[in-house]
């Protein structure tokens, strides 16, 4: 096994993706017609299984605003707890048209990012342990120095959650509620959720060091 | 379990840098949570060359409506490895920048330079199997931007990489040899010391330079690094 010291080179620092990362990351969000594909405007494809939803929510800064120029990534295991990556061992099972990865941007005017993806599956690790369906997240803005790491859960999950081993790791506990994605609409249920991110203040989320 | 070399937090910029004031109400006041790496931290996107289109490098084309874009030709190069000098292939690296005036193609971007009709300021190739990748464009110019006071930014390029996995995410800017704004960039300077610094400005590259065409500069990449695990050695003898 290389161990630590075997690190022969440093890895390149982070900076800032300014606040002009769409015209890199996210053309078709303005407009810029440059490529033929757009790389990440889209999850999974029409015929990907498992329950249809849309998460969506604001990015809300130490002063409450809403930060209007952040970029966030989602990459995410398919209905049945899979990511499309060799080394998962169940790699072979996937639907062809599930990337599980995408992007999305907080609007101009109304600060809100969404996604329309399908609703992962609970997750085996190579240990055995299970990991409650999550998305994984990772949020760039000017002003964030390197990427912000972190999870969604969802509140329908309530047995998977109370042992998933992250958010068991959360304390105070009250903190796990803030990678907690809710119905928009408690009564009815539907296959919309919302979770709100704050980089900072009374309801900071809890970030992740990977 | 971990997989990947931890992150060295001391070589990138603290969530919080002062003098770059984008950051005081957008950073985290607390330490964020350290995780073992699990299957959702060691996995993430793969891209093919079904993704990239044939201009898609070639930021001097790749928009050109009725002619070249204003500025200095130049080639962007190099090779990006992880920290135990194995060479990524396959990796995603997307590129963006202002204009030869200092101009983003970008709704938000309101200086007074103007735009290039035939400049996009966006690109993105694969690494080939030696993990090298490059690219063709001009070169950005400084521009101005509100910070505590007025401020300039050194010319640069935004450079977004995917290496194997998720963990490996990285963005970062380009700087240009000899640039004295770079010295006094509150964003650049974000990065704790200067030698970590110099890791971000790319030297002029004449062997790469074009005759009578375009000039080259030299970035190499450095991804985060992974243990060797036994399923890789049967895998690789390595």
């Amino acid at each position: 096994m290389m161990a630590q010291e075997d690190k022969i080179l440093q890895e390149t620092p982070s900076q800032t993706v300014g606040p002009y990362v769409h015209t890199g990351l996210a053309p078709w969000a303005i407009g810029l017609d440059v490529f033929k594909t757009d790389i990440g405007a889209e999850i999974v494809g029409p015929k990907s299984k498992g329950r249809r939803i849309t998460v969506s929510g604001r990015i809300i800064d130490g002063a409450d605003d809403l930060v209007r120029d952040a970029l966030i990534e989602v990459w995410q295991a398919n209905a049945n707890g899979i990511y499309r990556h060799v080394e998962d061992p169940k790699f072979g099972e996937l639907e062809k048209d599930f990337r599980g990865w995408g992007r999305a941007w907080t609007n101009f005017e109304t600060g809100k990012w969404s996604f329309q993806t399908v609703k992962p599956g609970p997750i085996k690790d190579r240990d055995g342990v299970m990991h409650a369906p999550h998305l994984n997240i990772w949020i760039v803005a000017r002003g964030i120095n390197i990427g912000l790491s972190t999870r969604i859960y969802f509140v329908d999950e309530t047995d998977a959650n109370a042992k998933d081993p992250v958010l068991n790791m959360i304390l105070p506990e009250q903190r796990r509620q803030t990678l907690l994605a809710k119905y928009r609409d408690e009564k009815l249920k539907t296959n919309d959720y919302v979770v709100d991110i704050a980089l900072q203040g009374d309801h900071e989320t809890v970030f992740l060091n990977t | 379990m971990r997989e990947y070399f931890a992150r060295d937090h001391a070589r990138h910029p603290p969530a919080l840098t002062q003098d770059y004031k984008s950051t005081v109400l957008r950073s985290p006041k607390h330490a964020p949570l350290t995780l073992g790496q699990t299957i959702s931290e060691i996995t993430g996107p793969h891209f093919g060359q079904g993704d990239i289109g044939e201009l898609d490098n070639d930021l001097i084309r790749n928009f050109a409506k009725d002619g070249d874009p204003i500025g200095e030709r130049i080639i962007l190069h190099g090779r990006v490895c992880d920290e135990g000098r194995r060479p990524v292939p396959d990796a995603l690296i997307e590129i963006w920048q202002a204009n030869a005036g200092g101009r983003y193609r970008h709704q938000n971007d309101g200086y007074l330079a103007p735009l290039d009709p035939n400049f996009g300021g966006c690109g993105r190739t694969m690494t080939d199997d030696a993990g090298y990748y490059r690219f063709q464009t001009i070169k950005p110019g400084a521009y101005p931007w509100p910070n505590w006071e007025p401020s300039w930014r050194p010319a640069h390029v935004h450079v977004s990489v995917f290496g194997h996995s998720f963990s490996q995410r990285l963005v970062t800017q380009l700087y240009f040899e000899g640039d004295p704004l770079i010295e006094r960039c509150p964003i650049a300077n974000s990065i704790p010391d200067l030698r970590t610094l110099q890791q971000l400005v790319a030297p002029l590259d004449m062997d790469t330079a074009q005759p009578s065409d375009c000039l080259a500069y030299r970035f190499d990449i450095v991804l985060r690094g992974r243990f060797s695990t036994p399923f890789e050695n049967r895998l690789e003898g390595s």
